[in-house]
């Protein structure tokens, strides 16, 4: 009896799902999968708090190969799905030409921009959030070296680096950032060995506070840092609670609150660029318990002080990508 | 004679087979709380049932039939390999320098020289562990697959540091021009009414790939190289007292073998993405070697394997699609089948081959 309900119940559910218009949003998760400890995890977590908030559901797809970017895209859309959300700059290619197709539904596309009246481009101003934690990171420095370990190098990840250096240089305009990046390859998204030991080799030239902006890298810079008893910085998600009073704070990068508004606002999605910095609390660093005890008062205080500045347009943070160099090493 | 009526070698094994996966998946789909039946008719639906679903379908069996046809190719001198992922990856790159440096006038041209680039790069890269083979007896399995690594390094190096465009952030090269795209199916089979294989991106390649089998059909059975690699194949030591030279046959089926393999890039880098990108091939050199198992080394089983191994990919798309059943779920089903088709072939074999035996004895 159970049974046949179960293969009734499945039955009707394939035949829906393969025909009738659904009207729930979609969400397609880059090739790094959804459980990544950062960006598609985060993203994934934004959906899932819809998703509980509402009551509702969302489709969901893990990419397997390069053909299927399309193939998600056009197979979601025909079904009625709406809006499409997917996270990672490579579907801006395709999104690009398979946004005209479909003109009634709505994509959002994080952390690329593409110009189409149908799809909402959100990218963030990682580089103000970065220079926060590099104020914090020099003031919470007694060697007066900090570190810097990225992921893929890629101009996204020097934007990064970029701007968390103008925030160490302008605490202290003599202090030394060590910059290492894992690789060259999207592996180097996911090699926490590597990172382990670029966070080594930084603590042998003197780093005692280092910024992992790595992925699923940074689970093992932040792990080392721990253990040889220096401070880490994390990022994209809240990461302090990963080594409580060990990691001095978070760049966070809500790619969870984008895809949340993204499916709170359904089909009523409004297109266009959209940007998430610290002015719109899209971008913010991390205060807890787990790093309350490390940061000082002085240290908010500053830290604060800037960040009002870059919201109210007063200082502004120089972005790498605007024109691909930085002006401080 | 104890052998087996052919039909069965190359029609009942392979159905056993197949119907043994197929159980195995239903069982390992219902422990995870799903249903097989639902699951095979969306698997059915989303890849047989709409145009768009061949369209993916034919799309991978085309890279299937070249990959598959390379290590038939070399299996046939008894050669096997399994390099065809990274002789395929610079395939990839013969076909991007191609389309990327010479000004084509139209696509037809650019697919020739397109497939010359990646022939010649696949080539060249089953040349070495060939030599090696041949000359130092340093054995094929073991150079091919490392091989593949050493491609896949040279790959990442040119994409990063040579042909990325300035302030990309993929490791990717620059779109091809408008000239060298090649046209899908949806261009050749569309009509004003109706849209057909909307989207899809198998293209004018799969045509490559009948072809390719047709010839490989005509050089193994039809000409005096392929009867000399069928004979190598057979018996080194009665070929050699034949005049046949072992070390120009080694290299002479591995460069086939391997300009093979370089030639599905034509249908990934040229027919799909339209740019050299890190993960073309995504494992079909090595889904090329079930293939070549399972369709028994002949170009025309290799094309019906190749066909089934391309509705397994798009029909698992869509399971990712429409269902919960995670992708790594998706990968053993794909895995059983290739275990069963492949790797456990002579466990069905042997029993029915005594079951004939058997019943041949009672009969005389």
């Amino acid at each position: 009896m159970s049974l046949m309900h179960k293969f009734l119940g499945a039955a009707a559910a394939a035949a829906l799902s393969a025909g009738a218009a659904l009207a729930e949003p979609a969400l397609i998760f880059d090739l790094g999968g959804k459980f990544d400890k950062s960006f598609n995890e985060a993203a994934f977590g934004g959906a899932t708090r819809w998703a509980e908030e509402t009551g509702n559901t969302f489709r969901e797809i893990e990419l397997q190969s390069e053909a299927q970017r399309e193939q998600a895209l056009r197979r979601f859309a025909e079904a009625g799905a709406n809006p499409i959300v997917m996270t990672g700059f490579a579907f801006g290619n395709v999104l690009s030409e398979v946004a005209p197709d479909y003109p009634d539904t709505k994509f959002a596309i994080i952390d690329m921009v593409v110009d189409a009246p149908n799809v909402r481009s959100v990218v963030f101003n990682e580089h103000e959030g970065s220079y926060l934690v590099g104020m914090m990171a020099a003031q919470a420095s007694k060697s007066g070296t900090v570190g810097f370990i990225g992921g893929m190098d890629i101009p996204l990840i020097r934007k990064f680096a970029c701007g968390y250096v103008q925030g160490v240089k302008a605490v202290n305009p003599d202090a030394t950032v060590i910059q290492n990046m894992t690789g060259t390859t999207p592996a180097a998204w996911n090699d926490p060995v590597k990172g382990s030991e670029l966070t080594k080799a930084q603590i042998a030239q003197g780093a005692d506070v280092v910024y992992a902006a790595a992925g699923g890298t940074g689970v093992g810079v932040l792990q080392t840092a721990a253990d040889e008893g220096i401070l880490s910085v994390g990022v994209d998600s809240n990461q302090n609670h990963l080594h409580s009073g060990k990691v001095l704070t978070s760049m966070m990068k809500r790619v969870d609150n984008a895809v949340y508004e993204a499916m709170t606002a359904g089909v009523d999605l409004e297109t266009g660029f959209n940007v998430m910095g610290v002015a719109n609390g899209g971008i913010d660093y991390a205060m807890d318990e787990h790093n309350a005890a490390l940061v000082s008062a002085d240290m908010k205080a500053s830290v604060d002080g800037a960040k009002e500045k870059i919201a109210s347009g007063e200082l502004a943070v120089h972005d790498y990508m605007s024109d691909n160099t930085c002006p401080v090493e | 004679m104890d052998k087996m009526p052919k039909w069965a070698d190359i029609v009942l094994i392979p159905l056993i087979s197949l119907f043994l996966a197929a159980f195995f998946s239903a069982l390992v789909i219902l422990a995870i709380g799903e249903n097989p039946i639902a699951a095979l008719k969306l698997m059915v639906d989303g890849a047989l049932m709409r145009s768009a679903g061949w369209g993916y379908t034919l799309y991978y069996a085309t890279n299937f039939i070249f990959t598959g046809l390379a290590v038939s190719v070399a299996f046939h001198a008894r050669l096997f390999n399994i390099g065809g992922e990274g002789q395929a990856m610079l395939g990839g790159l013969g076909v991007a320098l191609a389309c990327l440096y010479i000004d084509w006038p139209h696509w037809s041209l650019a697919i020739l020289g397109a497939s010359v680039g990646a022939a010649c790069f696949g080539a060249l890269w089953a040349l070495i562990p060939a030599y090696l083979q041949a000359k130092r007896g340093s054995h094929i399995v073991i150079t091919t697959i490392m091989f593949n690594f050493i491609a896949a390094a040279i790959l990442n190096y040119v994409l990063v540091e040579l042909l990325r465009p300035v302030g990309a952030m993929d490791p990717a090269s620059a779109k091809f021009p408008e000239a060298v795209h090649l046209p899908t199916f949806q261009d050749m089979f569309s009509t004003e009414g109706s849209k057909l294989f909307r989207g899809a991106p198998a293209n004018v390649t799969f045509f490559l790939a009948l072809l390719a089998c047709l010839v490989v059909w005509v050089l193994i059975w039809k000409t005096r190289l392929g009867y000399e690699i069928r004979a190598f194949g057979e018996s080194e030591t009665a070929a050699k007292y034949a005049g046949i030279s072992p070390v120009r046959i080694t290299v002479i089926a591995m460069l086939i073998s391997g300009a093979l393999a370089g030639m599905m890039s034509v249908n990934t880098t040229m027919g799909e993405s339209e740019r050299l990108i890190l993960n073309s091939t995504e494992g079909a050199g090595f889904i090329g070697i079930a293939v070549a198992l399972m369709g028994r080394n002949h170009p025309f089983g290799v094309l019906l394997a190749a066909i089934l191994f391309g509705f397994l990919y798009q029909g698992g798309a869509e399971l990712a699609l429409w269902t919960s059943i995670p992708r790594e779920l998706i990968v053993v089903i794909q895995a059983l089948v290739i275990l069963f088709t492949g790797a456990l072939d002579n466990m069905v074999r042997e029993p029915l081959e005594k079951l004939f035996i058997a019943m041949r004895r009672r009969n005389a």
